[in-house]
């Protein structure tokens, strides 16, 4: 990998670029998925290549190919440079870039077990048994789990002298009980939607997750659904599980405190953000227990965002995003955090492969823990709607407005966790809502999540997030109103 | 445009290296060399039966905001995926290198997966060579477009929202795609195609204004008019005001009508309904939509792009879904046919895949009303530009919530009266369908949530608007 890097940065400068960085990547994966019974999908498969990245009359250029072979890279260099000196036709200033040190280091995130050392035959043994678990439930129409691995090994290597070989590997797995009748079609999650948990961890992930034991659980809650009390339409208090509260991060702040969209760079396509420059250290986002984190280190845990260095060379951070419900941080980049004055990239430049230009990313945005037993928030609600597993997700081009629904919920009358209701929902103004937030649930109860499906840019790329949370309670929030007539 | 490439290497020997008249760059490998691959894995294979997908694309893609572009972006790469059949069991391999050692390897892999599986009892004989009917989906000058091109296309609409005091975003891309599908029954399947896109937001200081077209033919891509069109948009949209939620009459622009009635295409998929989870299920044959609302799946109308094969190779077949308001039949693969005792429509995934089929190349019947006279028509309605960030809330009753964006404007007595604040809505498409007033022709509309079809504008009434954001 080290001497095709090497090359394109020597060519890069050589055709007079005045930066450049190149990311060659070996990504392998491997997805099983099954489906009543029967193997649905089941494939391995590679992808390497190396995208290249200059800076020349002042402008961005980015090229890639999986030619790896010297002719190969020297076209690609040709083609980035030609690209830049293109966009500088129709440029308003040079590109800056905040400073940032070379770094020449190694880094990989520790596993117990390689899940591609395990036999595909067992993996796909563990999937039907949950799926039969699921299927022993009288009502359940279609039951479904998957798995699926990335092992992917990357060399950043720029003309600042940085050389930063990463290894990531990450799993997951989930299964999804389905029952249609009547009119209506239900479906209950393990132990997440979007196919489950992921996270940079091994197949022990999978193991810990035991699918087949809780397959029962999901199965039986999916068919009372059919007959439980549809969520009543109103202003309640409401509950939220850990993951959900994990999206609502992710839709509500994680999106928003992106500083290419505060500054118009996804205006066409991801749409703007309600946090104007203005708000930095003076918004009050949340109530004062809400302390929200942008943390790529392993230190927060091994989510979807932990890593080493970022897709342009700068070192994991920590970033307080929320302080004590104050507004204090956005996620930056080397470029943007230039453009606000600030000294340093947070470093969240992430790239989908090496197809894809590195662009801000959500590292993990996780909430803090707070102080309350999960049992006693129950026992201190006197009415309220206990939520649980997203099912659908909406909020407007500037993070104002959401609605989310959830596959599940119970009310709570007096300190008690009551009925079963189905179709739950909420819906509200993003600072309004968290600065509703009156409680939250302790360590104890505080999950790392991983997103493995967040879209942004054009050309689109998918990418792996992660969001840490506990389960919190936020008043008056307007409830029903998804499946209102 | 250059001439077809022969070779990998001549191909490389085109690749451009300045932008002043320069040649795009067409990395190209041509059916001859795509079929050399296959046949190199058949005889590296040692499975019963084998089949191989190889896919080459070439694309550029050129990114502005703040009137100035930031994002420039160029790929070229290769895809080859190989299915291997042992004993009634089935799995797929994939790489992107290209060197025997590496086919071999990809051969030898998907083999070893297909031999762990359980056996399939609906695993079907890979298909002989097939006839296919001819469709050209590839533009030379779409193909020769340069980084300098495009760079000067944007250049001229950043020049005119300067004029107009408007900040501009966007995107221009242009890209080659080909593919080829191979069996060791013998069947060769090769399709290529060009395509174009361009996307532009203006925007003011409280307001904004959209646009978007694509195409096989940049040719056909007027990127002025549509950056007159969002300016224009943005324009009209300022200090829009708040009203209140509720049901009203929208006339929903074509981009609109798409990302809607896009959430519809899986439900139509054989595999969907016997699994219970399409909003067709049991429902097939009675009237569900409007009389005037009929739906089609055809990959050769002359507004569509895409190959005339399936993941399995089998000649796509034009399907009526719905015939005035009653859906009628569905898309099926090999196997969902198989089991569901129907004949097989050209929808198929490449296999293995538990999803089945699906149509990706709908066409719905349109009307003569021009945007105009369902403004005119209008006593009180609300006329939507674009909708954003669509979920499914209820996938049976298909409930579907989002956001309107981008120009959002009140109706009032036959004309429109003012810009408003933006909605959620949560709207039964269902419902939808039964309540088109008026239509307009259908057109290729490009949206964000859905791949491009062909779809009117319509007139719709009782749209259920649920709740306003803050702009």
């Amino acid at each position: 990998m080290k001497h095709i890097a090497d090359s394109a940065i020597e060519k890069a400068l050589a055709g007079r670029a005045t930066y450049a960085d190149a990311r060659v990547m070996d990504i392998r994966y491997r997805d099983i998925s099954t489906k009543n019974g029967q193997v649905g999908r089941c494939s391995e498969g590679e992808s390497v290549g190396i995208g290249i990245r200059v800076i020349a009359d002042g402008a961005w250029g980015f090229a890639s190919t999986d030619r790896l072979t010297p002719a190969g890279i020297e076209s690609c260099v040709s083609e980035a440079i030609a690209i830049a000196k293109a966009s500088a036709l129709a440029k308003r200033h040079d590109v800056v870039l905040a400073p940032e040190q070379p770094f020449v280091d190694t880094w990989q995130n520790p596993f117990v077990k390689d899940p591609f050392r395990i036999p595909i035959e067992s993996q796909i043994a563990v999937l039907l048994a949950a799926d039969a678990e699921m299927r022993k439930v009288k009502g359940v129409t279609l039951a479904e789990g998957s798995m699926s691995f990335r092992r992917i090994e990357q060399l950043f290597v720029s003309s600042i002298g940085s050389a930063i070989h990463q290894v990531k590997m990450q799993s997951g797995a989930g299964i999804v009980a389905t029952s249609f009748a009547g009119d209506e079609i239900q479906k209950r999650s393990y132990p997440n939607s979007f196919g489950g948990q992921h996270m940079l961890r091994g197949y022990e992930l999978v193991e810990e997750m035991d699918l087949a034991r809780h397959a029962p659980r999901i199965a039986e809650e999916c068919v009372a659904l059919h007959s439980a009390e549809k969520c009543p339409e109103g202003t309640r208090t409401i509950i939220l599980d850990s993951s959900q509260l994990g999206l609502q991060i992710h839709e509500s702040i994680g999106h928003p405190i992106e500083l290419d969209r505060v500054l118009g760079m996804e205006a066409n396509f991801a749409g703007m953000s309600f946090l104007t420059l203005d708000k930095l250290n003076s918004l009050r986002y949340g109530s004062e227990i809400v302390n929200v984190v942008a943390d790529a280190r392993l230190d927060h845990g091994p989510g979807l965002g932990t890593f080493g260095y970022d897709d342009e060379g700068v070192p994991a951070q920590r970033t307080r995003i929320i302080t004590g419900g104050l507004f204090t941080g956005y996620l930056t980049n080397r470029e943007t955090a230039a453009a606000i004055g600030q000294s340093r990239s947070n470093g969240t430049m992430r790239t989908e492969s090496w197809n894809r230009l590195p662009i801000i990313r959500m590292t993990n945005i996780s909430i803090m823990p707070g102080d309350r037993r999960f049992e006693d928030l129950i026992a201190d609600t006197d009415d309220g709607i206990y939520m649980e597993t997203n099912r659908s997700w909406s909020i407007d081009d500037r993070r104002y407005h959401f609605q989310f629904s959830t596959e599940i919920g119970w009310e709570i009358k007096n300190g008690r966790r009551t009925r079963m209701l189905k179709t739950p929902s909420y819906s509200g103004i993003t600072t309004e809502f968290w600065n509703s937030c009156d409680a939250i649930c302790s360590r104890e109860y505080w999950t790392l999540w991983g997103t493995p499906n967040c879209g942004k840019g054009q050309p689109m790329q998918t990418m792996g997030t992660g969001h840490g949370a506990a389960p919190a309670r936020f008043r008056n929030v307007k409830v029903g109103i998804a499946s209102s007539e | 445009m250059p001439a077809k490439a022969k070779s990998r290497k001549a191909a490389r020997a085109r690749v451009s290296s300045g932008h002043k008249g320069s040649a795009a760059a067409d990395h190209r490998l041509g059916a001859s060399e795509l079929r050399r691959i296959a046949e190199k894995i058949f005889r590296f294979s040692e499975a019963d039966e084998t089949e191989v997908d190889v896919s080459a694309v070439t694309s550029a893609l050129t990114r502005f905001a703040n009137n100035t572009i930031h994002q420039n972006v160029a790929e070229q790469g290769i895809s080859i995926s190989v299915r291997a059949v042992a004993d009634g069991r089935t799995a797929r391999a994939s790489t992107n290198r290209t060197d025997d050692d590496s086919l071999r390897r990809v051969a030898a892999a998907a083999l070893e997966l297909a031999q762990v599986q359980p056996r399939n009892p609906d695993l079907l004989p890979m298909l002989g060579p097939q006839k296919l009917k001819k469709v050209n989906r590839f533009a030379a000058k779409t193909a020769a477009a340069t980084p300098a091109d495009r760079a000067r296309a944007v250049a001229k609409i950043c020049k005119m929202a300067e004029e107009k005091k408007q900040t501009t975003a966007g995107i221009f891309s242009t890209g080659i795609s080909e593919f080829a599908l191979a069996n060791s029954r013998g069947l060769f399947e090769y399709y290529e195609e060009t395509r174009a896109e361009f996307s532009v937001t203006m925007l003011e200081k409280d307001s904004s204004g959209w646009a978007k077209a694509s195409s096989a033919n940049i040719n056909e891509i007027d990127c002025e008019a549509l950056a007159e069109r969002a300016g224009q948009k943005a324009a009209d949209s300022r200090e829009p005001r708040e009203i209140p939620p509720g049901h009203y009459t929208a006339i929903l622009e074509p981009p609109a009508v798409l990302d809607l009635v896009g959430f519809l295409f899986y439900d139509f998929a054989a595999t969907c309904v016997r699994d219970q989870r399409s909003c067709f299920t049991g429902r097939m044959g009675r009237k569900l939509f409007g009389e005037n609302i009929s739906i089609w799946d055809d990959v050769y109308h002359p507004l569509q792009l895409g190959a005339p094969f399936d993941g399995e190779g089998m000649p796509r077949q034009r399907v009526i879904l719905v015939e005035k308001g009653v859906p009628r039949n569905l898309v099926y693969s090999r196997s969902s046919a198989a089991k569901m005792k129907a004949a097989p429509t050209g929808h198929g995934f490449s296999l293995p895949s538990e999803d089945g089929e699906a149509p990706f190349n709908l066409v719905f019947s349109g009307g003569k009303a021009s945007t105009e006279e369902m403004i005119r028509s209008t006593e009180r309605g609300l006329l939507i530009t674009r909708l954003w960030y669509i979920r499914e809330v209820d996938p049976y009753k298909k409930i579907l919530t989002g956001m309107t964006r981008d120009g959002t404007f009140l109706v009032e007595n036959g004309r429109v009266a003012r810009a408003v604040r933006n909605f959620r809505f949560n709207q039964s498409i269902i419902e939808m369908l039964a309540s088109v007033e008026m239509m307009g022709p259908a057109v290729r509309a490009s949206g964000e949530e859905s791949f491009d079809m062909v779809v009117p504008a319509m007139k719709v009434r009782d749209f259920h608007f649920t709740e306003v954001t803050k702009f």
